[in-house]
């Protein structure tokens, strides 16, 4: 197998800290996502028009542009902040950089996929929901979000899958992930190709073990639907 | 607010970064479709022995970030004295080749599966009718199922192109100067984020939308068989 010269324990770190940047990006993009197609179902105009913005302008950037933009961008906006409050040196680090960043442009997909779910629930349930007195929050927590919720796992599953590999980025702007790790042992015991593939099966791992769970989920959430006549 | 003269100043490193994006994007896409062709042909066929590599291959690729196969080709090839004392060396220890081999066989990757399932997807009774024909299984292939699989491959791959030109900025890792590098140079002479980043962020999609639009045009005219008709 592969000798990891004593670096294992160092990569696992790594990996460790990639699964935190990507599930907390997942919980922010859920968030994004579920709020931009809300928005772009609004009956308002405006609300519409900026969702459209959002999900387009998102998409036609790479995650390592949008990604260096927040890093840099955000300290500098943090830098004069402080500076006007007189509070003292803001840090804002790669980690909340990163996920603020993965969580935004991955919304922008989720809202996508979410828009289509919503709209695959049948009015008729919503508006029994309202007959029978729920608030907008109530048809929201218990009609909607369930039923759409499996029509928006397929498509969730995928973007995650892509975030996950996404997660790569954030070594680029310095977060001591398992890429950031795997380069500084590359680099003490000159055998970078062991150590970055070290790191490529660690991600083939956390994909696999992603599909399969998701493919049970996608189970679960489709045993109302019946095997058909 | 925004300097207008730094980016002014420096449009030429913007469009040399944009044709380097453009360059690598577009030759590891067109290298990586003709290598997609026959991996897509291999990954239908039933013996495992031929089935079985492709499918591990594109399931690697497609399983790992881009930028760690760029960093296995980049800084890894050199670990091993038999590639350092091979005749392809003068050509790995490049940037640019290792960017545009790495890009290549990742698209590849991804293009052999979406191939896949549009050639998966034939009506059955296409294939029962060229073979009642009398056609040849290689015939069938360069007759029946790649033509119908391209059309309706176009809008996966579609997605594919904009997937590899939002890719390829992680050549900006391995010192290549394309559109992400020259902001980041922009940055860093004046520490100037915005300016630098958001420059690069309007190239980018303004090549997205082109891209964009180019497929919905070809769309319009491989498809144009499926549109209903409007007299």
């Amino acid at each position: 197998m592969l000798d990891l010269k004593g670096y294992g324990p160092a990569i696992l770190e790594g990996a460790v800290l990639t699964i935190e940047a990507a599930l907390a990006s997942l919980v922010l993009s859920l968030l994004f996502g579920l709020l931009g197609a809300l928005a772009k179902l609004a009956p308002l105009r405006p609300l519409r028009l900026l969702a459209a913005a959002y999900t387009t302008l998102i998409r036609g950037v790479p995650e390592l542009v949008l990604m260096l933009l927040v890093f840099f961008g955000g300290q500098m906006l943090m830098n004069e902040l402080a500076a006007q409050m007189g509070w003292g040196h803001v840090d804002v680090g790669p980690f909340a950089a990163g996920v603020l960043t993965l969580g935004f442009i991955y919304g922008a997909y989720m809202a996508e996929t979410f828009r289509g779910a919503i709209l695959a629930v049948p009015k008729g349930q919503l508006e029994a929901a309202r007959a029978f007195g729920m608030g907008p929050l109530l048809v929201l927590r218990r009609i909607l979000i369930p039923q759409m919720l499996r029509h928006a796992l397929p498509g969730v599953g995928n973007n995650w899958l892509v975030l996950l590999k996404a997660t790569a980025l954030l070594s680029v702007i310095g977060l001591e992930d398992m890429v950031r790790k795997a380069a500084l042992a590359a680099g003490a015991t000159r055998q970078p190709f062991t150590f970055y593939f070290a790191v490529a099966l660690v991600f083939l791992a956390l994909t696999t073990v992603s599909t399969l769970l998701l493919a049970a989920a996608e189970r679960w959430a489709r045993r109302g639907e019946g095997r058909g006549p | 607010m925004i300097d207008v003269e730094i980016v002014w100043d420096n449009l030429p490193l913007y469009l040399r970064g944009t044709w380097t994006t453009l360059w690598l994007t577009f030759t590891a896409l067109a290298f990586g479709l003709v290598l997609a062709v026959p991996l897509a042909v291999a990954r239908t066929s039933r013996n495992p022995l031929i089935n079985g590599p492709v499918f591990l291959y594109t399931y690697f690729f497609r399983g790992t970030p881009l930028l760690v196969q760029l960093f296995m080709i980049y800084y890894g090839a050199g670990q091993f004295a038999w590639i350092r004392n091979s005749a392809l060396w003068p050509l790995l220890s490049q940037a640019w080749f290792c960017a545009l081999l790495a890009f290549t066989l990742n698209t590849a990757a991804y293009t052999a599966e979406i191939l896949r399932g549009a050639i998966a997807a034939t009506p059955k009774g296409e294939i029962e009718a060229a073979r009642a024909l009398g056609m040849s299984r290689a015939l069938i292939f360069r007759r029946i199922l790649l033509p119908s699989a391209f059309r309706r491959a176009l809008p996966a791959y579609g997605n594919e192109i904009i997937f590899m030109l939002h890719g390829s900025a992680v050549a900006s890792t391995v010192t290549i100067v394309d559109l992400t590098a020259a902001a980041r140079i922009v940055n860093a002479r004046y520490y100037s984020p915005y300016e630098a980043f958001l420059t690069a962020a309007a190239f980018y999609m303004a090549l997205t939308f082109a891209i964009t639009g180019l497929i919905r045009l070809l769309e319009r005219r491989w498809h144009a068989h499926l549109r209903p008709h409007l007299s």
